[in-house]
């Protein structure tokens, strides 16, 4: 899914301080499973800003919800009548959401998430990124365990100097991590696939990647014109 | 509110904390009348929208008093319940509200005398601080 | 072959390099004290590339300087800081300015140096970096296979490996992919556990990477026992054992002037640094040292001196 994180308080009070009338917009997918921008957390932004606005004396008008898909428009329309009445929305959804509002309305859409990556749900509360959506997956030689993502130099040919004697990564700001190429070794052992290490992985084409642009998949198949 | 009287909500735990308020009424003991409960099963049902929501209704502090540590009858709720009330500590300066608002007890289902004696100490602690909500 | 190292490897005999951290300023003059000081000991000199990712004076400036200074500069580049091709590029630049020996690294990671909020580059990877040299210099291709016209960078092409990071086992293998790739000479990192050296070496030998490539221990000398124990308990890749924490505290004890004890510490981190050096030379198919005295370069012509390498 893709993970976000709710921007600090100071910072959304800062964003919707000129306006009276918001629509709070969660999106139910990715986010409300990560728990930033569901339903939930909606309900919870919208009472903790009017505390704050009815603290500072000037009160804000706040309408609440959350549709199923906010990167998608049939989700958006029917909320366009209320969307218009707004003087700014305050979209909880990915950034995704927070551009396909812009697209569509006329009204500012204010981001109320920072999104960060594409992630798994480590346990309960903590949720990690393993995938870097590079557009070469080439997990099928890794073990299912993903370099690019995972290894903070995105290393091809093995682990650097960097790894502890624990086996974890000297790059962590947030805990220890294990270092990719440890467990991309452990797994291989496991599958019998080390061999695959042997070979020297090549210089990764990285325009499939960001680097390339922005990018877009088109499936002529599935277009409606023409 | 402005009323002299401060309003405090408290969310109380079905097995401790409610029901050493019932014992604090049963040994008619005084605790200040505008202490509202509200009966949870357990503290770990506590949400953080109950409590913005309660302060948005109107309440001058609110309380969630849970059982002793180690007591829970649902093992980790109350040591839960108490994360979120600390991290919703964090949260309220920075809405204009002073944390103090807001604490956690614990205690145990035979302590009538300690459910009366913070609720005075919550009343007494919201009417000294200096700004109103 | 244009290199004063790959002739002094060449010859067998047993090599000496070190190395020199390019100033935190644009003074040349640094440089050019560093390099009288290790002339006349070494046969090559590393320079850094913004080491521990703390923006210094470019690596490849350094070594042009040291280049006039009458010194053999090994040009460390790392992957961290450019991407393919700004990486060919400073090769070929180096190579016009008279610089033979490159060593290619993936570089620390910029999290831990004065710009945090960096961007890492990580195009490339070592191996992948050691590749675009040898391909430039060998097929008159860059890594895209475009032509490289005119004439080829003759680099003596190097890189490191560490022995004693996780996996263990793993090490001998990537140190393969990078004499595959290319790299005719390996500097490792500081070798303070001799045994894992050992096993290191053994383990290459299996390979068959001792002929095939030049293995330069890495070595340093420690100042003080508090540096020791820092390395033992705070350094990812850094295996520092507990038996010369203790010999350089047992150094210092009793001393009560501040200075003597320092000087004590120091006899000491260079006594125990002399001794690797003899243990490491002692080891088949280890072809030389490349000592770290990092900002204590005034150490080299004692350690080397005293290991009995140069008179």
């Amino acid at each position: 899914m893709i993970v976000a994180d709710q921007k600090p308080i100071e910072e959304i009070l800062q964003m919707v301080e000129p306006y009276r009338k918001v629509l709070f917009l969660g999106c139910q997918s990715c986010v409300a499973v990560c728990m930033a921008g569901g339903e939930k957390e909606v309900g919870l932004l919208a009472a903790a800003v009017r505390l704050a606005r009815t603290q500072q004396g000037r009160p804000i008008e706040i309408t609440e919800g959350a549709v199923k898909r906010q990167c998608d428009d049939e989700f958006n329309e029917p909320w366009r009548k209320i969307i218009e009445q707004q003087e700014a929305v305050l979209s909880l959804a990915c950034g995704v959401g927070v551009n396909k509002l812009s697209e569509r309305f006329d009204v500012p859409i204010l981001p109320a998430l920072n999104t960060k990556f594409f992630g798994e749900v480590e346990r309960q509360g903590v949720w990690a990124e393993v995938c870097a959506g590079c557009g070469n997956c080439i997990l099928h030689l890794t073990g299912g365990i993903c370099p690019i993502a995972r290894c903070a130099k995105n290393l091809l040919n093995g682990p650097c100097g960097g790894v502890r004697a624990d086996g974890t990564c000297e790059v962590s700001h947030d805990g220890p991590r294990p270092c990719a190429w440890v467990m991309i070794y452990e797994r291989l052992g496991k599958l019998n696939q080390r061999k695959n290490l042997e070979k020297i992985f090549a210089a990764k084409d990285w325009s499939s990647d960001r680097h390339g642009g922005p990018r877009r998949r088109i499936r002529e198949d599935m277009l409606l014109e023409g | 509110m402005k009323s002299d009287e401060p309003k405090i909500v408290a969310f109380c735990c079905h097995y401790c904390a409610f029901a050493a308020a019932d014992l604090a009424g049963v040994l008619r003991l005084k605790y200040p009348p505008n202490v509202h409960i509200i009966r949870l099963p357990c503290t770990g049902k506590l949400d953080a929208l109950y409590v913005l929501k309660a302060f948005e209704a109107g309440a001058d502090g609110v309380m969630v008093a849970g059982c002793l540590e180690g007591s829970c009858h649902f093992l980790s709720g109350n040591v839960r319940a108490k994360k979120r009330v600390l991290a919703l500590k964090g949260l309220l300066p920075k809405l204009g509200i002073a944390p103090e608002r807001l604490e956690f007890f614990h205690l145990s289902s035979a302590q009538g005398d300690r459910f009366a004696q913070i609720a005075r100490e919550m009343t007494e602690r919201i009417h000294n601080l200096k700004e109103s909500l | 072959m244009e290199s004063d190292l790959q002739r002094a490897l060449a010859s067998k005999k047993f090599v000496v390099t070190a190395e020199c951290g390019p100033p935190k300023s644009a003074d040349r003059r640094v440089i050019e004290e560093k390099a009288k000081l290790l002339k006349d000991w070494v046969d090559a000199v590393n320079v850094t590339d913004n080491q521990t990712a703390v923006t210094r004076m470019s690596s490849l400036a350094a070594c042009a300087i040291l280049k006039s200074c009458g010194l053999d500069p090994v040009f460390q580049i790392t992957c961290r800081d450019r991407n393919r091709i700004a990486l060919q590029s400073d090769i070929l630049g180096a190579y016009a300015l008279g610089i033979r020996n490159v060593l290619c690294l993936t570089g620390d990671h910029q999290s831990f140096g004065n710009h945090p909020q960096a961007k890492g580059v990580f195009d490339l990877d070592s191996v992948h970096l050691i590749e675009a040299v040898k391909t430039m210099r060998d097929e008159g291709r860059f890594l895209s296979g475009d032509e490289l016209v005119g004439e080829r960078p003759t680099m003596f092409i190097g890189a490191v490996e560490n022995p004693f990071a996780p996996p263990y086992e793993f090490r001998a293998l990537r140190l393969k992919k990078k004499v595959e790739a290319g790299a005719q000479f390996i500097q490792t990192q500081i070798v303070y556990n001799i045994q894992r050296f050992r096993e290191f070496i053994a383990r290459a030998g299996d390979l068959g990477l001792l002929d095939r490539v030049f293995i330069l221990a890495g070595v340093s000398p420690i100042k003080t026992p508090g540096a020791a124990k820092y390395m033992r308990d705070n350094v990812p890749g850094l295996d520092v054992p507990t038996e010369i924490v203790a010999r350089m505290e047992a150094a210092g004890k009793g001393i009560e002037d501040k200075r003597a004890r320092a000087e004590a510490w120091r006899r000491e981190g260079i006594t125990i640094c002399v001794e690797i050096i003899q243990q490491i030379r002692e080891i088949p198919g280890v072809a030389g040292v490349h000592i770290m005295a990092i900002e204590w370069e005034e150490a080299v012509p004692e350690i080397v001196h005293r290991a009995g390498l140069r008179r």
